[in-house]
């Protein structure tokens, strides 16, 4: 492996201080440079190992970008039809109760075909984890337009920008999904800044905890930038994206466990 | 081992075969003819009896995709639909054979296309057989022609399905799910806790993570795949063809035609006889495998082949093609949901086949 | 006063050269190559080493995880 290093005095495995996780498969993402997937992939592979849950996971890829997910986290993993992955994942878990489930999809997966089966297992509260990874643009098929495309945005199918009038307002699925008394733990993320990756590595593993409440759906979005697709450089998208993506889809939770909310009210009040 | 002796509607009966075949999930949504399949094992409740999953769906594509999902993990898991239903299903019973898992799914068919009418069709054959989804795979097909066949052929379903670890079709139609006769059930066979290797259950102890896919975006690797596939199809060709015979051995016209159509024609047949037109029936069980080779056999042995379905005549091709035109192949059937009568077969072979009398 | 100090470890052939962990670096430790890997990305290293604290901002913002952190109290 060919490396560049900083002080070579302090490299000793005494000083380890962050390393990629070990349910990372050892090989190259194929995900374009800056990509949110990777990161959380990343987020997702530390969890399952500090939880100790490898053994027991078994996650439902999407048709998308990520559709390859098998090849990067070292997990039994299905390849689901596109958009309906919480169908697959919901028999997944009824049979196998005791597993960790979760379904990882982008945009056009989850908001647009897959619609229906989004809303149905949170309808039903199917105890599964659904990850949400939200860049408002169709990547793998080359930039077109997803139902979560914000108004006024370029697109290969909205050259013009998006015109609500004829294309309709972008889809707040997690907004949705929190409104449906069968899911649990609702929440948007990002995973642009270190900052907002330790909060939704926080999220994702109370999410994960959750799961064996058995007390319904946790539904993770994660707002994320897609630079091929927006034509900009990672960096650009990252800042577009805080500028022009959050407004419409502010980061934080949409729906907490009642005593979540207890907890923190306390807290509050302790201040 | 004792049998239980109920008097049961073809839809029921599949639904209690299914609890003791020792299936671990049903997933479906309601379409007539055949909505008392779910609504049976509802009312039986067997999560409570050995822990079956039975699942109503949103819809027929989120069913047949609980099913892959179940099949995923090494389970027993079907579906059930009519055939609008089976249309929604085809893009997830593609993956399902793409991905090689095993699973059954039942088509109580009922008359097209569109919309349609809920009454009983055979139209469904050309999708059951030949294709339905896209890409190059087969299912398996048994065409049940009672309530008894219904019954058994879950079981047998089942078993296909993991031997050959691709999808299995139950080709029913309305009437015989409506029909109510008497079928012998068999005792309750455990549900299996076994975890298969290839399946995806949790990596455990294993060295390597299972994953399930119908993916390869490289072209060698598909086409290896897509040989092998072939090659699967093929030992199910020399393995599992299944029919029956209907005074065949001396007949001077052959009737071949499954389900309904076959009760149907096995009537005709007597009548035929009665008028001195010696007719015999082959009844294929196996709509894919399709018993071509005794076809051709008998064939040669017949004056002319009626090939009688309700449809304008989908399995009139695949005769054709086992006889290889060296004898005259016609096609009978009423459309519209109609059950043709004996009687009206009879007419048609003599006035098809005019050498007869 | 204990002061810390960190190394970081980037892999060359895995960074895409996003530039992400620069702009995440409170301490402008890291630059991009100026010549490119073999899959022709302008990989990230440590330029500065000297300013290094360690803190992992790059490791955890990495999409490709290329980066693996050192740490010690001087």
């Amino acid at each position: 492996m060919k490396v560049v290093t900083g002080l070579k005095e302090i490299i000793k495995p005494e000083n380890l201080a962050y390393h990629r996780s070990e349910v990372l498969v050892d090989n190259t993402l194929s995900y374009c440079p800056g990509c949110g997937h990777g990161t959380v992939h990343r987020i997702l592979a530390e969890l399952i190992e500090e939880l100790g849950l490898q053994e027991k996971t078994i996650g439902v890829s999407p048709v998308g970008c990520s559709v390859l997910l098998y090849h990067y986290l070292d997990v039994d993993i299905q390849q689901a039809a596109h958009g309906r992955a919480p169908a697959v994942a919901t028999a997944i878990k009824r049979l196998l109760p005791d597993r960790f489930v979760f379904t990882y999809q982008g945009d056009g997966d989850l908001a647009a075909i897959g619609t229906s089966e989004t809303i149905h297992a949170c309808n039903r509260g199917e105890n599964i984890l659904i990850i949400f990874v939200n860049n408002g643009i169709y990547g793998m098929t080359g930039g077109q337009m997803a139902p979560t495309t914000i108004p006024g945005m370029k697109s290969s199918t909205s050259p013009l920008g998006r015109d609500v009038r004829t294309m309709g307002n972008h889809l707040k699925m997690t907004d949705i999904v929190a409104t449906l008394d069968g899911t649990y733990f609702v929440t948007r993320q990002s995973v642009h800044t270190p900052a907002n990756v330790r909060r939704t590595k926080k999220a994702m593993r109370k999410a994960i905890e959750y799961q064996k409440l058995n007390r319904g759906t946790c539904f993770i979005e994660i707002v994320s930038n897609c630079p091929s697709g927006w034509k900009m450089t990672p960096v650009e998208s990252n800042k577009w994206m805080e500028a022009n993506m959050f407004p419409y889809y502010p980061l934080g939770d949409l729906k907490v466990p009642a005593e979540e909310k207890e907890k923190q009210q306390k807290s509050n009040n302790n201040d | 081992m004792e049998k239980e002796l109920r008097l049961m509607k073809g839809n029921e009966a599949i639904a209690e075969a299914a609890i003791r075949a020792g299936a671990d999930g049903y997933f479906s949504y309601p379409i007539t003819p055949q909505s008392e399949i779910l609504e049976y094992l509802m009312e039986a409740n067997p999560f409570e009896r050995t822990g079956m999953v039975v699942l109503q769906a949103e819809s027929e594509i989120a069913a047949i995709n609980m099913v892959y999902g179940g099949a995923g993990c090494g389970k027993k898991v079907m579906t059930s639909s009519s055939s609008p239903g089976i249309s929604l299903k085809q893009e997830g019973i593609s993956y399902i054979a793409g991905a090689e898992l095993p699973c059954l799914i039942v088509n109580v068919a009922r008359g097209g296309p569109g919309l349609g009418t809920i009454q009983p069709a055979q139209s469904d054959y050309f999708q059951s057989v030949k294709g339905g989804g896209h890409g190059d795979y087969h299912l398996i097909v048994l065409a049940p022609a009672s309530v008894q066949e219904m019954a058994d052929f879950v079981e047998l379903g089942f078993d296909l399905a993991f031997k050959y670890r691709n999808p299995v079709l139950i080709l029913s139609d309305g009437a015989i799910g409506q029909m109510m006769e008497k079928v012998y059930l068999k005792p309750q066979k455990q549900r299996s806790t076994e975890l298969l290797e290839w399946a995806t259950t949790g990596k455990g102890k294993r060295e390597e993570r299972n994953i399930i896919t119908s993916l390869d975006l490289d072209p060698d690797g598909q086409e290896d795949f897509n040989h092998r596939l072939q090659a699967k199809y093929a030992e199910i060709q020399k393995n599992e063809v299944r029919y029956e015979e209907f005074q065949c051995d001396d007949a001077d016209y052959l009737l071949v035609a499954y389900g309904t159509s076959a009760r149907v024609c096995q009537k005709s047949v007597q009548i035929a006889r009665e008028h001195g037109i010696k007719a015999g029936l082959l009844r294929p069980i196996t709509l894919f495998p399709f018993p071509s080779v005794r076809i051709k056999e008998l064939g040669e042995r017949v004056k002319g082949i009626l090939s009688v379905e309700m449809s304008c005549g989908q399995m009139v091709e695949d005769v054709m093609l086992a006889v290889g035109c060296k004898v005259p192949v016609k096609h009978f059937g009423r459309m519209g949901g109609i059950v043709t009568t004996p009687d009206e077969v009879v007419e048609q072979l003599k006035t098809i086949f005019s050498g007869g009398k | 006063m204990a002061k810390i100090k960190g190394s970081i470890v980037v892999d060359v052939e895995k960074c895409k050269g996003c530039e992400v962990c620069m702009v995440s670096c409170p301490t402008g430790t890291i630059a991009m190559a100026k010549e490119v890997n073999s899959k022709g990305y302008f990989n990230a290293y440590p330029a500065n080493p000297d300013l290094c604290i360690g803190c992992a901002s790059c490791a955890i913002v990495c999409p490709d995880g290329v980066i693996t952190v050192f740490k010690t109290k001087i």
